[in-house]
C-alpha cells in the first residue's frame, strides 16, 4: 500500500525554503509541481506537455503538408525530410496521443474510482520524467540526423535508447493507472459499477502492458545490432520494419481508447438518465483493446486481396477480421450504445444538454471510427491503398481522435482539477475546430490515397490535384495549432471565475461529490457507492424505484 | 440530538503490491516473449536458408542446465518466506529471502561463465547480438528481482513482518521471472 499522505506540511515547507515574494512563490510553485505526488498535478504535467507537442507537431504536418503542395522541387531542406516525417509519426503517437490519454486518465481515474491516490505515485512521477527525458532525447536523435535510415550511428542508437525510456515511463505510468483501478475503488464499487471513463483507462493501460513492452524487446535487439554487427536487423535502414507497426494502424487504436471512454461517460450525463447497456459497453471498449494483440505478436501484414482461391481469401479474411475489424466493431458498438442512451422510453421524449465534453467524446469517437474504417479498407490489397498516404492518413484521424478525448477530458472535469467550469461558449467552438481540423489534416489524404499519392518514402513530389490536397491538409494542420491555443486560452481565462459548483454537469459518478477544485486526497470522507451512478442517486428522478 | 460521526478512514487499498507486481510481470512476460518469438524467426529464416544456427560456437549445456535447476529452486526460497512471514516467523523469512539473493547471484555467477567459455565476440556475429542481447535481458530481470528480495529483506526485518503481501508479490515475481528462463533456456541453449 501507499506510504504518501498529504498533509500541506510540504507546501509549507517550501514556502520557509524559497520565501514569500513573487520570485520565490514562482520557485516553489514550480518546485510543487516537479515533486508533487498528487496524481492530479502529475496527469495535467502529461497532458500539458501533450498539448504543447500536439503544437509543435501540427506545425510539422503543416510543413510537411507544405512540401507536398510542390510539385516541382523541394520547399524545405531535402535532406531534413526524412528526419521531419519521423518526427511527426513519432510524435503523433508518443508525445501527443498517449500523453494527452493517459494523462487525462492519471488526473482523474483515482477520482472516479473513489480513491485518495493513485497506486504507486512515486511511479507514476517518475515514469512521466522518463517519457520526458526520452522525449526530448528523440528530438536530440533526430535533429542530430539519428532514427530510422539516420547517417549518425551514434544518433540511431540514442533514438533507440530514448524510445525505450519513452516506453518504460508509459508503462510504469499505465501500470499505476490500471492498479488504481483493481485494487483501489471506494467501499461498494465492484468492476460492474466502474465508471466508463476508469474502464476505458483500464483497458488502455491493460493493452499498453501488453503491446509497448514487445516494442521493448525489439528495442534491445535493435539497439545492440545498430552498435555492433549490423547482421540481423538492416542497421538503421531495419528500424522502421521491426518498429513501424506501433506507429501504424491497428496498433494506434489503443492510444485513442478513452475518446470512446468519454462518449460513453459525457451521453448518460448529457440526457440526466442511467445508461441502458453498461456491459455491451465495457464489451465494446475491450474490444478495441484487442489491438493490442498486433503490436504484441508483432503482426503487421494484414493485406487481403479477393483474387485468390476461396481458402486464401478466408484465411486472409480471418486475420483481418481479427486484428482490424474487431477493434472497428468495438468502436461502432460503443457510437451504438451511445445513441441507445438518447433511444425515447415509454412516452417521455428525451431531453438533451448539449454539452461541451459530449461533442468532444462524440466527435472524436467519430472520427475514431474513421481512421478505424481508413485502417481496414488499407489493408484490402484490390484497393492498392498500401504504401500511399492513406494510411498515414488513417493514423492521423486515430491521433487526432485521441488528442480530442483527451482535450474533452481535461474539460470535463476541469472543476475537479482547476477548481472552475469552462465556459461552454469558449469551448463548445473549440470542440468543432478541432473536428474540423482533423478532417482537414487527414480527409484529403483518404482521396489523395485514392490517386496513389506516395506516403512512406518522405519524399513528395505530387502532381497538381494531390497539391491542392494537401493544401487543404495543410490548413487542416494550422486549425489543429487553433484548437489547442483555444483550449489552452480558455483554461487560462477561467481561472479563478465560476461559481466553484461541486457538480456543474449534474454528473453521474462519485467524484461529483467532493468539492472543486479536488483537495488533495480526493475526497474529505470516503462516500460509499451503491449503484453505478450514485450521484444520480441523490436526485428524485435519479431515485432508484 | 443525534451527533454524526467523523467520516472513517478509507478503506486499505487490495493488495497494491500483489496486483502491481503482476501487472509488471504480464509487461516483463510479454517482453521477453516477443524478444523469443523474434529469435525464433531469425533462427528459422537463418535454418530456411541453409545456414547453421549458432554458427560455430558451443555452448556449455551443463551451466545452462544448474541455471534452470537454480532459479527453480529459488522460486521454492521465495515461497517459503512467504510461509515464514504468514505465520510471523522472522528469523526463517530473513532466512529464506537470504538463500533466495544468494542463488540468485549463483545464477548470474552462471552466466558469466557461459558467456566466458562461449568466448564469442559481441560483434562477430548476428547470432551473438541476439545472444547477448536475450541473455543480458534476463540477467537484468535477475537483477531487479534481487533488488526486489533486498527490497522485501529490508521491510521484513525491519519491524513491518506482519506486512506479508510485499513477500507474496516479490515470491510471484520470482516465478515470472523462472518460467521466462525455462522458455529462454528451451528456446536458446536447448532447440538451439
Amino acid at each position: 500500500m501507499t506510504t504518501i499522505e498529504h498533509t500541506g506540511i510540504e507546501h509549507d515547507q517550501r514556502a520557509v525554503l524559497f520565501g514569500d515574494g513573487k520570485v520565490g512563490s514562482f520557485f516553489s510553485a514550480v518546485a510543487d509541481w516537479a515533486t508533487s505526488t498528487d496524481h492530479k498535478k502529475i496527469g495535467r504535467l502529461y497532458a500539458g506537455f501533450g498539448m504543447l507537442a500536439l503544437i509543435g507537431v501540427a506545425v510539422i504536418g503543416a510543413l510537411l503538408g507544405l512540401e507536398r503542395t510542390n510539385a516541382n522541387g523541394y520547399v524545405l531542406p531535402e535532406d531534413s525530410i526524412l528526419q521531419l516525417f519521423q518526427l511527426h509519426r513519432v510524435g503523433l503517437v508518443f508525445w501527443v496521443a498517449i500523453p494527452l490519454t493517459l494523462g487525462a486518465a492519471v488526473a482523474i481515474v483515482p477520482m472516479q474510482v473513489g480513491a485518495r491516490a493513485i497506486a504507486f505515485a512515486r511511479l507514476a512521477l517518475t515514469g512521466f520524467y522518463a517519457w520526458l527525458a526520452g522525449a526530448v532525447l528523440t528530438i536530440v536523435a533526430l535533429a542530430g540526423n539519428g532514427g530510422i535510415g539516420g547517417g549518425n550511428a551514434q544518433m540511431v542508437d540514442l533514438f533507440l535508447a530514448a524510445h525505450g525510456l519513452m516506453i518504460l515511463g508509459i508503462a510504469a505510468t499505465a501500470g499505476c493507472v490500471a492498479t488504481t483501478v483493481l485494487t483501489s475503488r471506494a467501499p461498494g464499487m465492484t468492476m460492474r459499477r466502474v465508471p466508463f471513463f476508469s474502464w476505458s483507462a483500464l483497458v488502455q493501460a491493460l493493452a499498453l502492458l501488453v503491446a509497448l513492452p514487445v516494442m521493448f524487446g525489439v528495442l534491445i535487439y535493435l539497439f545492440v545490432d545498430a552498435r555492433n554487427a549490423q547482421l540481423v536487423f538492416g542497421g538503421p535502414l531495419g528500424i522502421g520494419n521491426w518498429i513501424g507497426l506501433f506507429f501504424d494502424t491497428p496498433v494506434v487504436y489503443i492510444y485513442a481508447i478513452p475518446v470512446a471512454g468519454l462518449l460513453a461517460e459525457a451521453m448518460p450525463v448529457a440526457f440526466g438518465r442511467r445508461h441502458p447497456m453498461r456491459q455491451v459497453v465495457f464489451a465494446g471498449l475491450a474490444l478495441i483493446g484487442v489491438a493490442a494483440l498486433t503490436g504484441a505478436t508483432l503482426q503487421n501484414d494484414f493485406a487481403t486481396t479477393f483474387n485468390g482461391d476461396g481458402s486464401s481469401v478466408i484465411k486472409h479474411l480471418v486475420v483481418l477480421a481479427f486484428f482490424v475489424a474487431l477493434p472497428l466493431l468495438g468502436g461502432v458498438i460503443t457510437l451504438a450504445t451511445a445513441a441507445m442512451v438518447a433511444k425515447p422510453s415509454g412516452d417521455a421524449k428525451p431531453s438533451i444538454r448539449v454539452i461541451s465534453p459530449l461533442i468532444f467524446g462524440l466527435l472524436g469517437t467519430l472520427m475514431l471510427v474513421l481512421g478505424m474504417i481508413g485502417g481496414v479498407l488499407v489493408d484490402l490489397s484490390d484497393l492498392e491503398l498500401a504504401g500511399t498516404v492513406f494510411g498515414e492518413a488513417a493514423t492521423v484521424f486515430v491521433t487526432f481522435a485521441a488528442a480530442l478525448g483527451g482535450l474533452g477530458a481535461l474539460i470535463m472535469w476541469a472543476p475537479k482539477l482547476w477548481g472552475m467550469q469552462i465556459p461552454e461558449k469558449k469551448v463548445l467552438p473549440l470542440a468543432l475546430l478541432g473536428t474540423l481540423a482533423t478532417v482537414l489534416a487527414a480527409g484529403p489524404h483518404y482521396v489523395a490515397g485514392f490517386t496513389g499519392q506516395d506516403g512512406e518514402t518522405g519524399v513528395y513530389m505530387g502532381d497538381g490535384a494531390s497539391s491542392a490536397l494537401n493544401g487543404i491538409v495543410l490548413v487542416g494542420y494550422a486549425l489543429m495549432v487553433l484548437t489547442v491555443l483555444g483550449v489552452v486560452g480558455a483554461i487560462a481565462t477561467s481561472r479563478g471565475k465560476g461559481d466553484q459548483n461541486a457538480n456543474p454537469w449534474c454528473a453521474h459518478t462519485i467524484e461529483w461529490s467532493t468539492t472543486s477544485p479536488a483537495p488533495a486526497d480526493n475526497f474529505a470522507a470516503m462516500p460509499t457507492v451503491k449503484s453505478a451512478e450514485p450521484e444520480l442517486d441523490q436526485t428524485p428522478e435519479g431515485s432508484p424505484s | 440530538m443525534t451527533l454524526a460521526l467523523p467520516a472513517g478512514p478509507s478503506p486499505a487499498p487490495r493488495r497494491q503490491i500483489f496486483v502491481g507486481t503482476a501487472l509488471a510481470g504480464l509487461a516483463g512476460t510479454m517482453m521477453m516473449g516477443g524478444m523469443l518469438a523474434v529469435w525464433a524467426l531469425i533462427r528459422q529464416r537463418a535454418v530456411d536458408a541453409g545456414e547453421r544456427f549458432p554458427v560455430k560456437f558451443i555452448i556449455p549445456e551443463v551451466a545452462t542446465n544448474v541455471m534452470l535447476i537454480t532459479i527453480f529452486a529459488l522460486c521454492l526460497f521465495a515461497q517459503w518466506a512467504v510461509y515464514s512471514a504468514r505465520r510471523g516467523d522472522r528469523s526463517h523469512t530473513g532466512l529464506a529471502l537470504g538463500v533466495v539473493l544468494v542463488l540468485g547471484i549463483a545464477f548470474i555467477n552462471a552466466q558469466a561463465f557461459v558467456y566466458t567459455q562461449m568466448e564469442m565476440p559481441l560483434a562477430g556475429s548476428g547470432y551473438a547480438t541476439m545472444f547477448y542481447a536475450i541473455t543480458g535481458t534476463m540477467v537484468a530481470i535477475v537483477i531487479a528481482g534481487l533488488v526486489y528480495t533486498v527490497v522485501a529483506a529490508f521491510r521484513s526485518l525491519g519491524g513491518r513482518d506482519r506486512e506479508y503481501e510485499v513477500i507474496s508479490a516479490h515470491a510471484m515475481y520470482w516465478y515470472f521471472t523462472a518460467a521466462a528462463y525455462a522458455a529462454l533456456w528451451f528456446l536458446v541453449y536447448v532447440t538451439k
